[in-house]
């Protein structure tokens, strides 16, 4: 009997979940730490609402959910990039309209059939208890894909997060960067929903990525302790669901952004470790 | 060495197809430093992004280095205006200045020897070993510009873009970078440098007076006039200690060297009547 371990070698479902879990706290932690640097919470926020539209509608016409979420990816980037392009004073205010319609839309196609009506759920929030091994193969897929992406080309990214003028200068060929870069992000959020939700992913993005911002000065060292925030939060949070009966994906999400704000606080108590050079 | 480091004829620059300044001719020879002077919002810093190739041009022919502008690979270091970050990165001012090796090894080769001593050499000359292991975060405005000013000077470019490499600066400080400048145009590098200040102008081998127009461009003795830089700045007064040209955008005037003719006054019947006093929000 080991409370720590017994609610794993049980369950086969748990299992999974945790598998699932580990695969989408590796991908969120690399991509979330490439967003925090570059400071693309915004678009990361983005696209875990584009893609429920994008999922509902695929439930809806019988194709696989993860083109749909692909789909709603793609049409997400393009508004907020067609909105930053076209209004100058109000772009927050278009975007934000175009943050909460793309949501509403998902929400109306999820309710088109009562079928669906259970699902709604289950995408917004997650359902990493009912993960089958085919999403544990494209979540592992994803990432590898994304590990390599960020390691390859860590260079560019760093030099795009301090300037990108400097970055094109020195010959980068900074908008095709970007545009991978992107598709790290809509790849990570659309394999990472089944385990916490088109909602909630964005919390697995900066979490865990925003902690280790908070504990360590170099990049490489910020995604390998983001990852491994992440993956202390789905088991975590697992745990919890588990003795505590609470929703699996929430679970996670609370866990790994109550990380964050505990390292937030005490660190605000400690005192600083930082060398204040007193003159330029 | 024929190839020109910037080759400019009826060069004109500016945003959306909108000329800043027109009609700029220059020729920078390898090892040649051009200052180019005037307020904010005359045009400077637009020269050097058309330079590096970050905007087109709006008419004329430039050549960098013989290529279009922007097409030159990794032979331009260029240090923008403002050195922004994200909310945060966590990382070291060493890192930082060997981020200007990078693009010599490409995307995954490691910095050799070499590499590390050009960062040692360009960090003791701006006097920022001690701060090797400091966060960016952690350092001052005037030891951020150093690190930064460290970082293009690594890379031991052909030709090296500064857009106000002075500024937040103290004395000691700007003499370690005149002293860089120096050393980086033995070794045969061109610099072109945006600045208000007309002391560093001073040591530059070729000056171009900007408000959007081009003032005068030339040997610094020859262009440094109070008259152009009457036409440059919109106002000179004198003080104790000489003449003080007053940057309408700047709090604090520049004096310049003994040597320079006094003026009192605003220079009376010199062209300086172009709104020197708005911004132009690029």
């Amino acid at each position: 009997m080991n409370i720590l371990t017994d609610p794993f070698v049980q369950n086969a479902f748990m299992q999974r979940a945790l598998i699932a879990g580990i695969l989408v706290a590796i991908a969120t932690g690399v991509v979330g730490t490439l967003m925090v640097l570059r400071g693309m919470a915004f678009l990361g926020d983005a696209l875990a609402h584009g893609v429920l539209p994008g999922i509902a509608a695929a439930l809806l016409i019988g194709i696989p959910s993860f083109i749909g979420a692909l789909v709603g990816a793609g049409v997400m980037i393009g508004g907020v990039a067609a909105v930053q392009r076209r209004t100058r004073l109000s772009s927050d205010v278009a975007i934000g309209l175009l943050f909460v319609g793309m949501l509403a839309l998902g929400v109306v196609i999820v309710s088109r059939s009562s079928e669906f009506a259970g699902s709604l759920t289950d995408i917004l929030f997650g359902e990493v208890l009912g993960v089958n091994w085919w999403s544990i193969l494209w979540q592992a897929i994803v990432a590898v894909v994304v590990v390599l992406l960020a390691w390859g080309l860590r260079r560019p990214f760093l030099l795009m997060a301090m300037d990108p003028d400097q970055a094109r200068v020195a010959g980068y060929r900074v908008r095709l960067l970007e545009a991978v870069l992107l598709g790290m992000i809509a790849i990570t959020v659309v394999v990472s929903f089944r385990v916490v939700g088109t909602l909630l992913v964005f919390g697995m993005l900066l979490a865990p990525a925003g902690t280790a911002a908070l504990l360590v000065r170099r990049v490489g060292a910020m995604m390998i302790v983001s990852v491994l925030i992440g993956v202390a939060s789905v088991y975590g949070g697992l745990m919890l669901s588990w003795y505590y009966d609470l929703a699996a994906g929430a679970s996670v999400v609370i866990v790994a952004v109550g990380i964050f704000f505990i390292t937030l606080v005490v660190q605000s108590f400690l005192p600083s470790r930082r060398p204040h050079p007193e003159h330029a | 060495m024929s190839t020109a480091a910037i080759n400019a004829t009826g060069l004109d620059i500016g945003y959306a197809g909108h000329p800043v300044v027109s009609g700029i001719d220059i020729t920078l020879a390898p090892g040649q430093w051009l200052a180019v002077v005037g307020t904010n919002g005359s045009g400077k810093s637009t020269l050097l992004k058309s330079v590096a190739g970050l905007i087109p041009t709006v008419g004329g022919s430039l050549s960098v280095l013989g290529h279009a502008p922007g097409d030159q690979g990794t032979s331009v270091a260029y240090l923008s205006q403002a050195h922004e970050q994200g909310f945060l990165l966590p990382i070291r001012a060493k890192d930082v200045v060997r981020m200007g090796r990078w693009p010599v090894r490409g995307l995954l080769r490691r910095l050799r020897a070499d590499d590390e001593a050009y960062v040692d050499d360009a960090m003791a000359a701006l006097g920022i070993e001690e701060l090797a292991d400091v966060p960016l975060g952690a350092l001052s405005g005037g030891q951020c510009q150093r690190v930064h000013l460290a970082q293009a000077a690594c890379r031991r470019a052909d030709l090296l873009l500064l857009d106000e490499p002075t500024s937040g600066l103290d004395a000691a400080s700007r003499e370690r970078y005149l002293a860089l400048m120096d050393v980086e145009r033995d070794r045969g590098a061109a610099i072109v440098s945006a600045t208000h200040d007309v002391r560093e102008a001073a040591r530059a081998d070729l000056v171009l007076l900007v408000a959007e127009r081009v003032v005068a461009c030339g040997p610094p003795d020859e262009v440094l006039t109070a008259a152009a830089l009457a036409a440059t700045f919109g106002v000179i007064i004198s003080d104790a200690t000489g003449p003080v040209v007053i940057d309408p955008h700047h709090e604090h005037g520049h004096h310049h060297g003994p040597g320079t003719p006094r003026v009192r006054g605003h220079a009376a019947g010199y062209d300086h009547d172009h709104g020197h006093d708005h911004d132009h929000g690029h």
